[in-house]
């Protein structure tokens, strides 16, 4: 199944896609608001690149620096290759404390990893503190949104969700409420929780620390409430010095929310007496990506959201269309990365308009990378071969000016002499699922200027030798 | 100055009267522009389809087209950002750094090259403009509503310096059409939504005459204004500037 089809899916409910895209506009323009106010936004942009660029550029150094400055703080740092990896380290460090009861605060990469599922086919009760992931927890559904996990849902389906699971009142759709019932329930989990799990906004190699940014205050008090915490964050997170983090900082949450900076940002550098700290740094696929020239920019990405706020497509697809963890644009350049087959049709679920690259925070081009990653799935042959050869058939005719001109004569005489009903009907036009067709006019552009007298068909500049 | 016109294949086939426009506008503007006729298209909808290397001809057949002129002028913004950015995959050769160079938006190229900021003639008629996506974001035609809350471009200046015109305020200065090329069809229901969202601004808001530089997005937008059987007449800019011009 290709996004095309995902995506008809989610537009079957017309009303409900035009809260989606009115929702996720809003966000947009409360980002615009807060990008204006900041006279320099371009420039932090600008440097946030520059910062992320360097950091890939020896991406190797700075990781090892990390480490060690960790290791000094006594943290105990692993390294995954993958997921499966990933998942069995977390599923040890549970398992050597003898802990059943984790809480887990906002972190895509054990998305990602599946490590939920993992850890509770181990015997493990993982809850998601973060209240929009508790509220996808609770339906056991993936998150349609980086920043915002259960945008998809109204407020209506969260009481539905509560009153199944919390034993809410049916029919309680009033938000404060619902969250009430939400805090009281999760007070009740951070208490018993003998682990906290969190993922990581910023590494910074200089110190060895770790930042986690929320607007719940869930990371913290998760991990200020358990015994062990352990911080999973892939290769990316790395920024070089503590003074890097106000140039990101600046722009997280004004890119995601519009939002000058999140509720908390906290510091996580070195574990409190009597408790302990790991760090988890995983590969998953990133250095095959840093890899690939032209897909080494996806890595500078900061998580924010913004391309999937802007993007008239995902506003009006939902995050569930794209089929991966990360959706939206940034998604749709970095699914490619880890299986082409099945991610196939993610570049191409976009206009290229380009709105992504003139939103995101650390400058990635990201529509030119979904041009790049369409030419390597058509190399690859995953492109649907009606496309392919039709596209083949349209190189031949326009590379030559004869085939050309009376294609196109005959394709309008067609187009003037079918009926209606055949030259719009959906099964063979995707055009007339909601367009008319152009009238076909009797001549061309081409035909009408040969026609003309001098001057227009004899200009006046030399003509040209072909 | 040799200049030629470049009349996209979809123009070329199906709007032959927004050629001619560009043609008159140009001529009126002290503008002798050629039609090579040997010329096909930009080769934009394989590229953007995946299929680069089945575009390659087409690029050079562009190119030798093309190479002898000063400036090579198309109404669609799209098919020249095309040309600019996505040429880069041939070999860099005198003539394809020449043609890259030389191509413009037929809106650039009134304001940058020619430096008509301003035309005589009256329009007494609410217009929307639709601004698109590669001339405005690739083409920088227009400012970006991702950058600054300042609404203004090349072409919105060169409207509203017409008599009796009225511009639409709309809620979403910029957002994409749907268009997309190739994406209309493998995502049609998408970029059908897209679309209605847009032409529903334009409703909502006023417009009486739908306009932009790019009849690309406009032939989208017109095919979905013509199936709902909206008040709405949609026109390339060219034939709104050319039809001024005659009256002056």
């Amino acid at each position: 199944m290709n996004h095309a089809i995902r995506a008809d899916k989610f537009l079957l409910d017309a009303d409900r896609t035009t809260w989606h895209d009115e929702t996720l506009w809003f966000v947009r323009e409360k980002r615009d608001r807060a990008a204006y106010g900041v006279p320099e936004f371009q420039e932090l942009r600008e440097l946030a690149s520059g910062i992320k660029n360097h950091t890939l550029s020896r991406l190797d150094l700075y990781l090892q620096e990390f480490e060690a400055a960790a290791q000094a703080n006594g943290v105990h740092v692993h390294w995954a290759a993958d997921a499966a990896e990933h998942n069995a380290i977390i599923l040890d460090i549970i398992q050597k404390q003898g802990a059943t009861r984790i809480v887990k605060s906002k972190s895509m990469l054990t998305e990602e990893c599946h490590l939920n599922p993992f850890l509770i086919k181990h015997g493990i009760e993982v809850v998601d503190t973060d209240l929009g992931e508790r509220i996808i927890q609770f339906r056991d559904e993936p998150p349609s949104h980086i920043v915002l996990p259960a945008i998809h849902l109204k407020k209506e389906d969260v009481g539905d969700t509560f009153h199944t699971h919390l034993g809410t009142t049916k029919g309680e759709s009033d938000p404060q409420r619902l969250t009430e019932a939400a805090r009281q329930h999760l007070r009740a989990k951070f208490l018993a929780g003998q682990v906290a799990i969190s993922g990581v906004n910023f590494a910074i190699a200089e110190t060895g620390a770790v930042v986690v940014c929320t607007n719940e205050g869930n990371a913290d008090l998760g991990v200020n409430l358990a015994k062990v915490h352990i911080a999973a964050m892939g290769i990316e997170k790395i920024i070089p010095r503590l003074s890097d983090l106000g140039v990101f900082t600046r722009l997280l949450a004004r890119s995601a929310t519009g939002q000058p900076v999140t509720t908390y940002t906290s510091h996580f550098t070195k574990p409190a007496p009597g408790k302990e700290m790991h760090i988890v740094i995983v590969d998953n696929g990133r250095t095959q990506q840093l890899g690939r020239p032209d897909f080494r920019a996806s890595l500078k990405c900061i998580r924010c959201g913004a391309c999937m706020n802007t993007c008239p497509v995902y506003r009006r697809s939902g995050g569930h269309s794209y089929d991966f963890t990360v959706p939206g644009p940034i998604g749709a350049i970095l699914s490619p990365n880890i299986d082409m087959k099945k991610h196939a049709s993610l570049p191409f679920a976009s206009t290229l308009c380009g709105s992504c690259t003139d939103v995101c925070p650390v400058k990635i081009d990201i529509h030119t990378q979904l041009y790049k990653w369409r030419q390597v799935l058509g190399e690859a042959n995953e492109i649907p071969a009606s496309k392919k050869w039709s596209m083949k058939f349209m190189g031949r005719v326009l590379a030559s000016t004869r085939v050309y001109g009376l294609g196109g004569q005959f394709a309008r005489k067609a187009l003037r002499l079918l009926p209606h009903g055949l030259t719009h009907a959906p099964s063979m036009n995707a055009w007339a699922v909601a367009r008319e067709l152009p009238e076909a006019p009797k001549q061309s552009f081409r035909e009408w200027y040969a026609k003309q007298p001098a001057p227009a068909a004899q200009p006046t500049q030399p003509q040209i030798s072909a | 100055m040799k200049v030629a016109l470049f009349v996209p294949c979809y123009i070329d086939q199906f709007y032959p009267q927004v050629g001619i426009a560009t043609l008159q506008l140009l001529e009126k503007l002290g503008v002798q522009a050629h039609f090579p006729a040997q010329q096909t298209c930009c080769g934009q909808p394989l590229a953007n389809s995946g299929c680069e290397r089945d575009a390659l001809p087409i690029y050079k057949h562009f190119v030798q087209t093309f190479s002898d002129y000063d400036y090579v002028v198309a109404p669609s913004g799209s098919c020249v950002y095309h040309v600019r950015k996505h040429f880069d995959k041939l070999d860099q050769t005198a003539d394809v750094q020449h043609v890259r160079g030389a191509a413009y938006d037929l809106i650039d190229f009134i304001s940058t090259v020619l430096k008509v900021e301003e035309l005589p003639g009256a329009f007494p008629h609410k217009v929307g403009l639709h601004l698109s996506c590669h001339g405005q974001r690739g083409l920088h035609q227009a400012n970006e509503s991702e950058m600054t809350p300042v609404r203004d471009g090349q072409l919105s200046r060169l409207l509203r310096s017409l008599d009796g015109i009225e511009l639409t305020n709309l809620n979403r200065n910029d957002e994409c059409c749907g268009f997309g090329g190739t994406f209309c069809v493998s995502e049609a229901g998408i970029s059908a939504r897209m679309g209605q969202d847009r032409v529903a601004d334009h409703v909502r808001n006023g417009t009486q005459v739908l306009t932009g530089s790019d009849m690309s997005c406009l032939m989208h937008l017109e095919g979905i204004v013509r199936r709902a059987k909206l008040p709405i007449k949609v026109m390339h800019a060219a034939e709104i500037l050319n039809g001024v011009m005659v009256n002056a």
